[in-house]
């Protein structure tokens, strides 16, 4: 072990430059993921050992095109290399640059090298330059750069153990910054650099162009830096145009100079590739064949794993019930904590294929064609072409759905985005849908050629889409921004997908699903099993002797306890609840039991099958789609003496599922995600009440 | 003067200028700089947004922000 401070080393790069692919050929498995501090961008560091046993950490910084972050995420680079107080504040930077498209990849690199800080420039991606006949003067480059250049491949590995080795290695930082501050800008870097006792130029002039953005700085040294500016008269547009100008006037030339193109680059295969994908015909049938492979991948791939999954967690909570001792905590144990857990990880499966897919579409190059070819069908609706990720995503949770929305620069087409994913049905709804489906709608042709079950599924996920767009279209004309939204996007060149990217993909999105979701429903599971499990009322005080007296012939035998727990259950906190709301949600069809149900949906929307069974007094044993079905059947509606489970009440829950924000889970990362409680409570409000008008319209037409 | 949004597919242009001071720089970031040669690589099947070979790569932007984009024809 050395016994030297651990070196922290960042990775920076444009997107689509491979450096997350470099960051995990640096790493291996050996890295874990994480939030910035006080934010919520994903951290994904690793740690190494180099050559002379000196223990590194090595962050992957979001990827951006330059210092002046546009999105949320890109933010989180500046703020990590201007904070010399940052946790995660670099003694080292490698910035790794796509060597196929030098110029605009150099941009970047001379901005941070002017912050001060040593670093490396990884020429990554040179198989591809070495294709398009591309000849480096490396050495040539490296002086007019005045940074050490390590070429590397990081599809093969190559160039690797070479960037260790410069890691060990004194790095200098040049004397003579790259760009030189215009002379306008001086006296403010001046003052700045006094003020706030900073020693480097380029920093000071940092903290002028982006003082309001900048989380570490307090109120009072934000407003010293606005002071400053105004007196010095600082002018921010000019500046930063005349500064990237000058910084590509240099570039242009020592790209030049340095590198040659021998023969004229091959046809590429990109063009060919992008005449089938963006085609006003193929290119909509590949988009829609994938998203249906994809939305056959989701369901069909992960039945067998989620079964596995339910069975044993299912064993493992009948272990643990008859391990410990009977009583509150073994209930509480198995029935809150355990069947609360099985809700998250079952999901599991659909999740890690889902974003399998998204990743793979990602690593090739297909999606940003996707987002192309869809965005002048967004605009329309408030939407932009990169909503197709999210919306897509959410057909299997919206909790990573929402997340993936960072890369959406303006923030009302964001924020339309976070507001209608929810919309989109997630997996969670999938076995409300196939349950009451099966109860309600006959296993029959229709029109010849459909099937009448699958025909009401694939209704019940396009009513969910088309929610998402009118309410995005709704609210585009109710939000007003002054910024503007626009759209500037690399298209780039298709590659094969690393594999090892993809999993780890696959991976990351799972454990946060687990994590996000997972200690939400969590609490809410617990919650509802003290509210099931209790009551303040005689009837249930004294459930036991009111059911005895009931069934007297039963007492002993397993179907007595069965009744008791569905006598308990309507006679707890939960089931008053039910019973409390039942007069509003009688116009919808529902009784107390459903009403038992609705609520307990709140933790997760799946749990409304399991509710279900305890209320209708099925025993765990055959706690199964068929049997609750078959009990459902046989419910009798008082009032006409006819079956209860009618298909205008199937249906109108139906509709209710597929509205009704019932996912504690996506308000909180709502909240995160828009800092405040004002977008999660509106949309919690907007899609309860579409919910409730929708499903009281179906009830009344179709009854 | 043309802007950008008016070249027709496999056509080439040289940029000038830009109308839109804010969306300049986003754009001059992007390696579309005054004098740099531009190419209509794709346009959408709704006729937007379009995707310009700029600085030895793809960009694809929308017609309203190409609007913002002056050139000179080849």
């Amino acid at each position: 072990m050395s016994n030297k401070a651990r070196l922290k080393i960042a990775l920076v790069g444009n997107p689509n430059s491979g450096k997350t692919t470099l960051f995990n050929l640096l790493t291996g498995l050996n890295q874990r993921t994480g939030n910035f501090a006080g934010v919520t961008v994903d951290k994904k560091s690793g740690f190494i050992k180099l050559d002379n046993d000196q223990e590194a950490e090595i962050i992957d910084l979001p990827g951006t095109y330059s210092i002046y972050p546009k999105t949320l995420d890109e933010r989180i680079v500046m703020d990590v290399l201007l904070d010399q107080n940052h946790p995660q504040h670099p003694n080292i930077i490698v910035v790794v640059a796509d060597a196929s498209n030098l110029k605009r990849n150099l941009l970047l690199f001379t901005q941070i090298r002017d912050m001060g800080i040593p670093c490396l420039l990884a020429l990554n991606m040179i198989d591809v330059a070495n294709k398009r006949n591309l000849k480096f003067d490396l050495r040539g480059l490296s002086i007019d750069l005045g940074v050490k250049i390590i070429p590397t491949n990081s599809r093969n590995g190559e160039g690797i153990s070479e960037l260790k080795k410069a890691l060990t290695e004194q790095l200098i930082v040049p004397k003579r910054p790259f760009y030189r501050i215009d002379e306008s800008a001086i006296s403010t870097v001046e003052a700045i650099k006094a003020e706030l006792g900073e020693e480097s130029d380029y920093r000071a002039y940092q903290h002028a162009h982006q003082s309001e953005k900048l989380r570490f700085l307090n109120d009072t040294e934000k407003a010293k830096i606005e002071q400053i500016k105004s007196q010095e008269g600082f002018n921010k547009i000019p500046t930063q145009t005349q500064e990237t100008l000058s910084r590509y006037a240099q570039i242009f030339d020592i790209v030049e100079k340095n590198v040659k193109q021998q023969n004229k680059a091959l046809a590429d295969i990109t063009h060919k590739i992008d005449y089938f994908t963006t085609h006003k015909v193929f290119g909509y049938v590949i988009f829609l064949a994938i998203l249906t492979l994809i939305f056959q991948a989701v369901f069909a791939w992960s039945e067998g794993a989620m079964d596995a999954i339910e069975n044993g967690i299912g064993a493992f909570g009948s272990w643990v019930g008859n391990t410990l001792p009977e009583g509150a905590v073994n209930d509480l144990i198995t029935d809150g904590i355990i069947a609360g857990l099985a809700g998250v990880l079952v999901f599991i499966p659909q999740i890690a294929i889902l974003f399998g897919f998204i990743s793979l579409l990602e690593e090739s190059g297909y999606m940003s064609r996707a987002v192309f070819l869809m965005d002048r069908l967004m605009k329309p609706f408030g939407l932009s072409g990169k909503s197709v990720v999210p919306l897509v995503s959410g057909m299997a949770c919206a909790i990573p759905a929402i997340m993936a929305t960072r890369t959406i620069e303006s923030w009302k087409d964001r924020l339309i985005t976070i507001f209608v994913t929810p919309f989109m049905s997630c997996s969670a709804r999938l076995p409300v849908y196939t349950l009451l489906i099966a109860l309600v709608i006959p296993d029959e042709r229709f029109l010849t050629i459909f099937n009448l079950q699958g025909f009401v599924l694939t209704a019940l996920y396009l009513l969910g889409f088309f929610a998402a767009i009118l309410s995005a279209w709704a609210l585009k004309l109710i939000l007003k921004t002054k910024e503007k939204s626009y759209f500037i996007m690399e298209l780039p060149s298709y590659k094969f997908p690393k594999l090892k990217n993809v999993g780890l993909t696959m991976y990351d999105k799972s454990k946060t699903f687990v994590i996000e979701a997972g200690k939400v429903i969590l609490a809410i599971s617990i919650i509802l099993w003290v509210l099931a499990s209790y009551g303040f009322n005689d009837e249930f005080k004294n459930a036991e002797s009111i059911v005895k007296a009931e069934h007297q012939e039963l007492v002993g035998t397993e179907e007595f306890e069965i009744k008791l727990n569905a006598y308990k259950l309507e006679h707890s906190m939960a089931g008053s609840f039910g019973k409390v709301i039942e007069p509003v949600i009688a116009p919808l069809g529902y009784d107390w039991k459903i009403g038992i149900a609705l609520i307990t949906s709140f933790a997760a929307r799946e749990v409304f099958v399991g509710t279900m069974s305890t209320i209708y007094s099925i025993g765990a044993a055959d706690d199964d789609e068929a049997t609750i079905k078959e009990m459902l059947s046989r419910e009798i509606d008082p009032k006409t003496g006819e079956a209860f489970y009618t298909p205008a009440l199937g249906l109108s829950l139906m509709v209710f599922y597929a509205f009704a924000m019932q996912c504690m889970s996506t308000l909180a990362v709502v909240y995160r995600e828009t800092k405040g409680w004002r977008w999660p409570i509106l949309q919690m409000i907007y899609m309860t009440a579409v919910a409730y008008l929708a499903a009281f319209a179906t009830y009344q037409i179709f009854n | 003067m043309k802007n950008l949004s008016q070249l027709k597919l496999n056509e080439k242009a040289t940029i000038k200028g830009f109308t839109d001071e804010v969306l300049s720089l986003k754009l001059m970031e992007m390696g579309c700089l005054p004098g740099t040669e531009v190419s209509m690589q794709l346009i959408a099947p709704l006729g937007d947004p379009i995707a310009i070979e700029v600085a030895g790569y793809q960009l694809s932007l929308r017609k309203q922000e190409a609007s913002s984009i002056l050139i000179e024809d080849h």
